[in-house]
């Protein structure tokens, strides 16, 4: 790691004025992605400016169905939130398998959201919960945020404080990990409303999370797991590497979604 | 046996120190004056060394010395060496290239050490060695063993034409030729070993201290063989002669083959600690270890066995390809020849057999023994053939085996080896019984009315352990004697230091050994010491690899305890005015048997110091020292059964079930044999589902160097294990021990892969069987 300053502002405003100040600094929400980078030396950051004691990017409101997650709240708090249970199954699995005892108690759903892992898991259940995420400049709906591998629409200033969504009837999220680090291979998560569903895939796309629309239209007209056995995933669209090709990934797209279908409440 | 004595389940002397972090390692080791290195590496896999510039570097703050391979030259430091010759089948020795400790003109593999950069910190070592500029010319690359004996291939060494550094061969070809002539059915199988980063806890290690005023030279370093170490940097490398260079190896976190070797690194921390003139310390961060630790296995194999219509197997011929690596490391020859081709007898009469072994240069990192060596990769062969022809000749496993199984002893194999005793059917009955192998079936049906596949597998190994009798090695090319050495001094207060050439890297010696001198004179282990890993206190040891360090190190214990407990009778036979023979040595006293006279053990020890009443002519004191050669290699053997269930939607494996039946020999300490078969199983089983290296085939990179992509076993990758043993002792050695540290990772790799192949219906299946590769067979056959 190379050395580097590191600043512990308490308000969104601090912090960004702190990062605009710094020569090349990069905001710090967890840094269960950044910091192994920068061990490796692959990232050198002038500054870190750390967002997990900023008051107002703590916390989680639920109002009725009406569900807002501040930027700064762990993985480990959301799983361990009775009200995300009680009124988002999916989201609520999703946390509680989500990397490590380690990755659970340090990393953030801000910085999850903001870094855009290809492998992340909570890309797929803002997809497929048609979140929006509350920026220190603006709100954004989920399907626009994520842009590309690593990518989204924030500026290097711009904060994630928040996500807000409304809560599913039933929703439910099956990955499949690498079996090397762990990370989604393939994450399916799946949110009904109604006869609306929803599908969002982590992990498997070339261009990183996207919404399934063919497993959604086929699930709105049946919630069952073998709604989708007969469609079919282009395996051209699917990422590939050494622990899973493009035509392993699109097979397993589709085994997840039947799990994430089955298994959701 | 006593509650410590030989038998007892004792726990861990030495387990106090290591789960509350108070373990002493090299990288704990600090010395005045200490300063830090960091090795500028190869990026390239292949290339010319056109020019190195320092000057930038050596600007950056603290830094004190940038050495390369020419001033290393210039001292006259020599080349890394391999200690075992081996001859090709037409004579010739092994074609051997140069493996400098800094590279000097040319890199062969990505991590090759090219310079160091000493300063006052590691972070400032880490800063100027990323600004010392190296101009490379890239040469291209080969990393498969197929590719490099191909014509035109890449040529790495000079003196390996076309990368071949041997063509071995061992066995009887025309007495084979003609067993196949006879055969019934023929069995024909391609089958990869696949290479595998070992991935010690402890990264490796070294700190170097010059003393100028005694013109003398202190190693620490993470080794399983410190003499060694010290013999082989002072008699090839020129470091310094042996009395002017100390070794010691700490406390060292695993080893599993890869800290026997003398690398680079320790060499040019030494040599730099005098040429800067102060001391070096280099502490190995895990992407080098990945990058530069000896890695494992790598073999490519053809093998083919005759059976006659009564399914007697008749012969085997086996042709592998070993890759080697860009270097020979120190035991690498031997590893794919002595070590491998003489166990390809299995646990079977087999008349003839016949074994070609090419070993091969690449562009990859250098391959040595890792935890089995040779071993895991005969037994692979062995009972991958056997599960496959069972199936293909339409009978069960265990009976194809049964009827092959060699039943008396001592059995002469058509490769080398005199297996002296075992009993084979008893760990396959046992086995077969602990897993209820009779009630597969049922078991099948449910997982497929769940829609899940299983399969059962099993292999039936045997290994040689306690290496080795050093004149027979010595006639098959080593380059040392593999005895081992002890000393025990009673001190005059009766405590006891045992002093051994083994070394423990998590064997548990400090506890095993101490357990010998309880169950011989009945003092208590906490008034006995394991001394080791120090060449000023130990005088010349062999190590630790193998699973030697019972059968050879504690065999050498013992021999000196014979002559120990031989002058304390005599001590207290003239003290209690007693005949020697009647004295009998019990819960610490020494007593005169059929009498009520005894010596409490201390005062014997105390009379031998004060010397005021000993026998006449006897010297003083209470310390004596024994070496031990082995008469014969010892043949643990065992049977693994694994049951397997593979999800067909995905492709992965869960393991329902994996029994482990032993035959060690005798057993000092069973929870420490079982520690070391669960960590041994671990490792098999890793490399049968999880791990295995990919090296990118175009530009030779490790695309496996972190975890991020090599897959460690972990603790939710395996089941609880079953484990049971069966004892014939060894007879070739005083305690008739066989050894237990690597049969886990020998037996355990063909099990899995037989169990999945069962399980999905396909012979055809390489390791790792990783999901992605297991849903390809299952949807691909």
């Amino acid at each position: 790691m190379y050395e580097t300053n590191y600043h512990r502002p308490s308000s969104v405003e601090e912090a960004v004025s702190l990062v605009g100040s710094t020569e090349s600094g990069k905001f710090l929400s967890g840094g269960m992605s950044l910091l192994p980078a920068m061990k490796q030396r692959l990232a050198a950051p002038s500054d870190l400016v750390d967002l997990r004691h900023v008051e107002e990017m703590k916390g989680i409101t639920v109002n009725g169905r009406e569900v807002r997650i501040g930027g700064a709240v762990t993985h480990f708090e959301i799983k361990n939130s009775d009200e995300i249970k009680s009124v988002c199954y999916g989201l609520h699995h999703m946390a509680s398998v989500l990397g490590d005892p380690q990755v659970r108690y340090m990393g953030t759903i801000g910085g999850s959201v903001a870094n855009n892992d290809p492998a992340a898991d909570y890309p797929a259940a803002m997809i497929a919960l048609d979140a929006t995420i509350h920026t220190s400049k603006r709100a954004v709906k989920a399907s626009e945020f994520f842009v590309g591998l690593l990518e989204t629409v924030l500026d290097d200033d711009e904060i994630v404080t928040a996500v807000s969504f409304t809560a599913p009837e039933i929703s439910g999220y099956e990955k499949f990990r690498n079996p090397a680090s762990r990370y989604a291979m393939c994450g399916v998560f799946v949110a009904k409303t109604g006869s609306t569903v929803r599908v969002g895939v982590t992990g498997a796309g070339a261009d990183g999370v996207f919404h399934w629309d063919e497993a959604a239209q086929a699930l709105s007209a049946n919630f069952a797991p073998d709604a989708v056995a007969n469609l079919s995933v282009d395996p051209g669209g699917m990422l590939s590497d050494l622990h899973g090709s493009s035509e392993y990934r699109a097979n397993l797209v589709k085994v997840m979604a039947k799990r994430a279908v089955a298994s959701a409440k | 046996m006593g509650i410590e004595g030989i038998g007892a389940s004792v726990l861990r002397k030495e387990d106090k120190r290591f789960i509350t972090g108070k373990g002493r390692y090299t990288d704990d080791m600090v010395v005045p004056g200490m300063k830090h290195a960091v090795f500028v590496r190869s990026p390239y896999a292949h290339a010319k060394i056109v020019n190195i510039d320092t000057s930038e570097a050596e600007a950056m703050p603290g830094v004190i010395g940038i050495l390369n391979g020419k001033q290393l030259t210039e001292d006259g430091i020599g080349n890394l060496i391999c200690g075992w010759m081996v001859h090709s089948k037409d004579g010739s020795p092994m074609n051997m290239g140069a493996w400098r400790p800094l590279a000097q003109d040319t890199v062969r593999y990505v991590g090759d050490a090219v310079a160091i950069v000493v300063a006052d910190t590691r972070a400032q070592a880490r800063d100027a060695a990323d600004l010392v500029n190296v101009e490379y010319e890239e040469l291209p690359v080969v990393t498969g063993v197929e590719d490099a004996l191909a014509e035109g291939a890449p040529q790495i060494h000079p003196e390996a034409k076309n990368n071949l550094i041997f063509d071995w061969v061992l066995g009887d070809e025309q007495a084979t030729a003609d067993a196949f002539s006879k055969a019934a059915h023929v069995v024909k199988m391609d089958i990869v070993n696949n290479r595998l980063v070992p991935n010690a806890m402890e990264p490796r290690a070294a700190l170097g201290v010059y003393d100028a005023a005694e013109d003398h030279y202190t190693c620490w370093t993470t080794s399983q063989n410190p003499h060694v170490a010290r013999l082989v940097m002072s008699a090839f490398y020129n470091v310094a002669p042996e009395n002017k260079l100390r070794v010691i190896a700490p406390d060292v976190g695993g080893g599993f083959g890869s800290k026997i070797y003398i690398y680079p690194e320790e060499i040019v921390c030494l040599w730099a600690s005098k040429r800067t003139g102060v001391p070096v310390k280099w502490n190995c961060d895990r992407t080098e270890a990945f990058l530069t630790d000896a890695h494992g296995r790598d073999h490519v194999t053809h093998a083919e066995m005759a059976f006659d219509a009564d399914h007697h197997i008749l012969g085997l011929k086996v042709e592998t390809k070993a890759n080697l690596g860009a270097y020979m490391s120190l035991f690498s020859s031997a590893t794919p020849t002595y070590l491998y081709a003489t166990l390809l007898s299995g646990q079977y009469n087999i008349p003839a057999i016949h074994a070609n072994v090419k070993a091969i240069y690449t562009n990859t990192t250098p391959v040595d023994a890792y935890r089995g060596a040779g071993r895991p990769e005969a037994t692979y062969v062995m009972e991958r053939m056997m599960e496959t022809a069972a199936r293909q000749l339409g009978v069960s496993p265990p009976e194809l085996r049964r009827k092959n199984f060699i039943r008396s002893f001592p059995h002469q194999t058509p490769v080398i080896m005199t297996y002296d005793t075992g009993d084979f059917e008893a760990s396959l009955n046992a086995a077969m019984q602990a897993i209820d192998y009779a009630g597969f079936a049922s078991r099948r049906a449910e997982s497929e009315s769940r829609g899940k596949k299983r399969g059962i597998g099993m292999s039936c190994y045997i290994e040689a352990c306690g290496i080795a009798p050093s004149a027979a090695v010595g006639s098959l090319g080593a380059g040392v004697g593999l005895w081992e050495s002890a000393e025990v001094r009673v001190n005059a207060v009766g405590t006891i230091e045992i002093l051994t050439g083994s070394h423990s890297h998590g064997q548990g010696h400090e506890t095993t050994f101490a357990q010998l001198v309880a169950e011989r004179f009945g003092v208590g282990i906490d008034s006995v010491n394991i001394v080791h890993g120090d060449t000023d206190k130990v005088q010349m040891g062999m190590g630790t690899y193998g699973s030697r360090s019972g059968a050879v190190g504690m065999s050498a214990i013992v021999k000196a305890l014979d002559k120990v407990e031989a002058k304390a009778k005599k001590i207290a036979a003239h003290l209690m005015e007693a005949d020697e023979g009647d004295i009998v040595i019990e819960n610490g006293e020494l007593k005169v048997a059929g009498t009520d006279k005894t010596l409490p053990w201390f005062q014997m020890a105390l009379a031998a110091y004060t010397a005021h009443n000993l026998p006449s002519g006897m010297e003083p004191g209470l310390k004596e020292g024994a070496f031990y050669d082995p008469s014969n290699f010892t043949f643990p053997a065992g049977c693994y059964i694994c049951e397997v269930e593979v999800d067909p939607d995905t492709g992965k494996t869960e393991i329902l079930n994996f029994v482990a039946a032993d035959d060690f020999g005798n057993i000092i300490n069973p929870m420490i044999v079982e520690g070391q078969v669960h960590g041994g199983l671990a490792q098999g089983i890793g490399q049968a589902l999880l791990e295995g290296c990919h090296y990118d085939p175009q530009t030779g990179q490790l695309i496996t160097a972190s975890y991020m992509d090599y897959t460690m076993p972990r603790a939710d990758d395996l089941p609880s294990f079953q484990i049971s043993h069966q004892t014939t002792p060894c007879p070739g050695n005083p305690l008739g021990i066989k050894g237990c540290g690597e049969a886990g990772a020998i037996g355990s790799p063909p099990a899995v892969i037989n169990a999945i192949t069962d399980a999905i219906g396909t012979n055809g299946l390489s390791m790792p069987a990783s999901p992605q590769k297991v849903w390809a067979a299952l949807h691909n056959a």
